[in-house]
């Protein structure tokens, strides 16, 4: 991203809401918990009728996201999984989708257990191979292609911009799950998407506190049959949780840079470290996906993965580490340490967790903003 | 562990019951008792709350103090403390402390028989001379509001042990990741919590913290009886804002040092005070005792007019009272916070009718100075015609 855009971005998620209530002028948005709206008269309306349909709170939320990926519009939902399932609501049974292998667990789950038997058919393909993808799209009634990058666990990187040409061409909705970078490091829409999505408990709200989701759309077109699946099917975020999360989005940017510096210096340190097999992180110089984060002025993020030598001592470190907190989830103030054979990937069967690399010696780090002297004697204590 | 990572984990940074990575907001009066005869450690929530003991542990820790305890506002903490005094008590006060600390001292606490001198803290001949035999305790606020002064806090420490007096110091303006004076030999640091600890503008809260677990003690007892506590939701809310306390901090004085050097190199502007310029008065006092000039900056304009005029071209930063946001807000002293001294006086302090404080926030830099630029110019302009 250009540094103008940055600039801009940094600037107004640190003002977000703060002009909105014109009422009595307050900085921070009202937390409007609120049902219903009254009618000035009949066949009138305040522009907020029923919170389900909008609500001036989370409405706020929406018009931040919206102008942080520079779409047409924002929309909130009760978790990451609702905003997929809103998305995957676009598409009718004989549909099919290209997707990301190495995807999250529970979009995987919810491609298998619920699209599935209604008749749309996920295609899993590694979307950091240009020609896998190419040959995907090409197999008739594939009419969206999901890309998740970088991938949970393994942090390939897509090169969303060519993907998303290549999708366009043959009429293809491209979407994007760009929980992992946020806008302040991947601009999607920039690069051709159609659609972004992200699990907003992540790094947007940004301190393990909130369960959000979000979708933000290129094209007015997308944004009324997004805004109609919102209101229609109602999976949407409450006004607590969508204040929360816009509170979380003001210092974005400021979690996001120190995570992205603090995740760099760990992984250049994992590599020497003697016990440590492999580091996939895509800001070291040996990442296959490097050059085209490179030429996207996208950055690296603040997830790191890595094999240690010898599986039996997994249990040790998960035991004995003292600041990173040992649990699922990521994007947080707080370090976390997963082990995703058995936690966030246990779904996915043996011979594709083999395949994808998801082995017993893997373990994922989500880097928080602590001070990293402290992360890395953390590690070296453990290891 | 070194004070980011402090910051993030205090020791009370997850559930011990279910895990959970943020503290529960313990919405609760009261509390069952499994024995009648031997109750346990929550009875009632003024007296505790499992969510307003996680934030007064971790103010405790970040400051280096014994006991932190939580308020309904920064005058409630104060209010609190100054119930440590009996009547007949004296104090000697900073003059230049924050308008709610002069207000509750010359009305509530002057009926309630509380004897008060006010001093320029600046200079501690001033402060030990103005000691009587009555004297209790010294409270001083550094820098000051608005006009930055700094008070040198080893000197005032100085003199309380002399006189075997408490030392208080309000550290809203610093927060504990800038200052600590509790490990200068202070005795208790009071906060505006509303501000940069809690830093996004949406709660309303105060922080105590003594440096000995006896005077901690006696002020839970004030806290517990008086009962001006923090509820549970506000008391997370305050525990969320202070973890990204050192990223926002870092950028904000940062900001602030730039846009500081910026002003000193206008024309337009008569003068600019912030301790982080090698030209303010208390540049090396602060420098001392305080890691960096902190986010806010004061500075003045030719004229009242000019002033208001600058302020109503202003797009970026919000006009109000309060600072410590994510967002820059420039307050403007005349109208706001000293608008009930007498002109005289307000002007004898310093505080002109151009005096303008602006608290940095986390916007670029670069539209912050391209805002405050276009502002000024068109000020420029208009007065030349």
């Amino acid at each position: 991203m250009s540094s103008a855009k940055q600039t801009q971005l940094t600037t107004r998620l640190a003002q977000a809401g703060a002009r909105v209530d014109k009422a009595t002028g307050a900085i921070s948005v009202p937390i409007y918990q609120t049902a219903s709206f009254g009618h000035p008269g009949l066949g009138q309306s305040t522009g907020f009728d029923y919170s389900r349909s909008s609500n001036p709170t989370r409405l706020v939320l929406e018009e931040t996201l919206a102008t942080a990926d520079g779409g047409h519009r924002g929309f909130a939902f009760a978790s990451g999984l609702a905003a997929l399932d809103a998305v995957l609501r676009l598409f009718v049974p004989g549909d099919k989708l290209v997707v990301t292998e190495d995807l999250y667990g529970g979009t995987y789950r919810l491609f298998e257990k619920i699209y599935r038997p209604f008749g749309i058919e996920a295609i899993y393909v590694d979307t950091s191979d240009v020609v896998a993808v190419e040959l995907a799209l090409a197999i008739p009634r594939v009419r969206g292609m999901l890309i998740e990058s970088p991938t949970n666990p393994m942090l390939r990187i897509a090169d969303i911009r060519t993907l998303a040409t290549m999708a366009r061409a043959r009429g293809i909705l491209t979407i994007v799950d760009n929980t992992f970078l946020t806008p302040v490091l991947q601009r999607p829409l920039e690069q051709g998407a159609d659609l972004v999505v992200y699990s907003a408990t992540k790094y947007l709200a940004g301190h393990n506190d909130v369960v959000a989701g979000a979708v933000v759309t290129a094209t007015p077109e997308l944004s009324e049959r997004i805004g109609f699946l919102q209101n229609a099917s109602g999976g949407i975020l409450g006004p607590q949780d969508s204040w929360l999360t816009l509170r979380g989005l003001k210092t974005l940017t400021l979690r996001v840079e120190r995570q992205q510096e603090n995740a760099l210096a760990i992984a250049t340190w994992l590599v020497k470290h003697p016990r440590v097999r492999r580091v996939y992180y895509p800001g070291l110089p040996n990442h296959p996906g490097r050059g085209i984060l490179l030429r996207e002025k996208s950055g690296w993020g603040g997830m790191i993965s890595f094999e240690v030598d010898d599986p039996a001592c997994v249990p040790a470190i998960l035991a004995g580490v003292k600041i990173f907190l040992f649990a699922e989830s990521l994007g947080g103030v707080e370090s976390l340490i997963t082990y995703p054979s058995v936690q966030t990937h246990a779904d996915i069967d043996e011979a594709t967790r083999g395949r994808l690399g998801i082995n017993d010696r893997l373990l994922r780090l989500s880097v928080g903003i602590e001070d990293v002297r402290d992360l890395l004697d953390d590690l070296e204590a453990v290891l | 562990m070194n004070e980011q990572t402090k910051i993030i984990h205090s020791g009370r940074d997850r559930d011990p019951y279910t895990g959970a990575s943020s503290i529960p907001i313990y919405q609760v009066s009261t509390f069952h008792q499994n024995d009648p005869e031997h109750l346990g450690a929550y009875d009632y929530a003024r007296s505790d709350n499992p969510t307003r003991e996680a934030l007064e542990h971790t103010i405790a820790v970040l400051e280096g103090g014994a006991r932190g305890l939580a308020f309904a506002s920064g005058m409630a903490a104060t209010s609190s403390v100054l119930m440590l005094f009996q009547p007949g008590d004296h104090l000697v006060v900073g003059r230049d402390i924050y308008g709610g600390t002069y207000r509750v001292l010359t009305t509530l606490f002057k009926r309630w028989g509380l004897q008060v001198t006010f001093v320029d803290s600046t200079d501690p001949d001033a402060v030990r001379r103005a000691i009587t035999p009555a004297t209790r305790g010294l409270f001083v606020e550094t820098p000051a509001n608005p006009l930055l002064q700094i008070t040198d806090l080893r000197a005032m420490v100085a003199i309380a042990h002399e006189h075997g007096i408490l030392a208080i110091t309000d550290n809203t303006f610093m927060t504990p990741h800038l200052q600590r004076p509790l490990e200068f030999g202070f005795d208790i640091v009071v906060h505006s919590a509303t501000k940069f600890l809690s830093g996004h503008s949406d709660v309303i809260a105060g922080l105590a913290v003594t440096r000995e677990a006896d005077l901690g003690k006696k002020l839970k007892t004030i806290q517990n009886s008086f009962g001006a506590i923090l509820g549970p939701q506000d008391s997370w809310l305050v525990l969320r804002g202070i973890k990204t306390l050192g990223v926002r901090l870092d950028a904000q004085q940062r900001s602030a040092g730039e846009l500081a050097s910026w002003l000193s190199g206008r024309k337009d502007v008569k003068r600019v005070l912030y301790p982080g310029l090698e030209s303010h008065a208390g540049h090396a006092i602060h420098a001392q005792q305080a890691r960096g000039g902190g986010a806010v900056v004061s500075f003045e304009l030719a004229d009242g007019p000019t002033a208001v005029a600058f302020l109503k071209r202003v797009k970026l930063p919000l006009v109000a009272v309060s600072l410590g946001g994510v967002e820059s807000i420039l307050s403007y002293p005349r109208t706001m916070s000293h608008a009930a001294m007498p002109a005289d006086e307000r002007l004898a302090r310093g505080i002109t009718d151009g005096l303008i404080r602006l608290s940095v926030g986390l916007e670029s830099t670069e539209d912050l100075i391209a805002d405050l630029d276009q502002a000024l110019r068109s000020e420029s302009s208009s007065s030349r015609q």
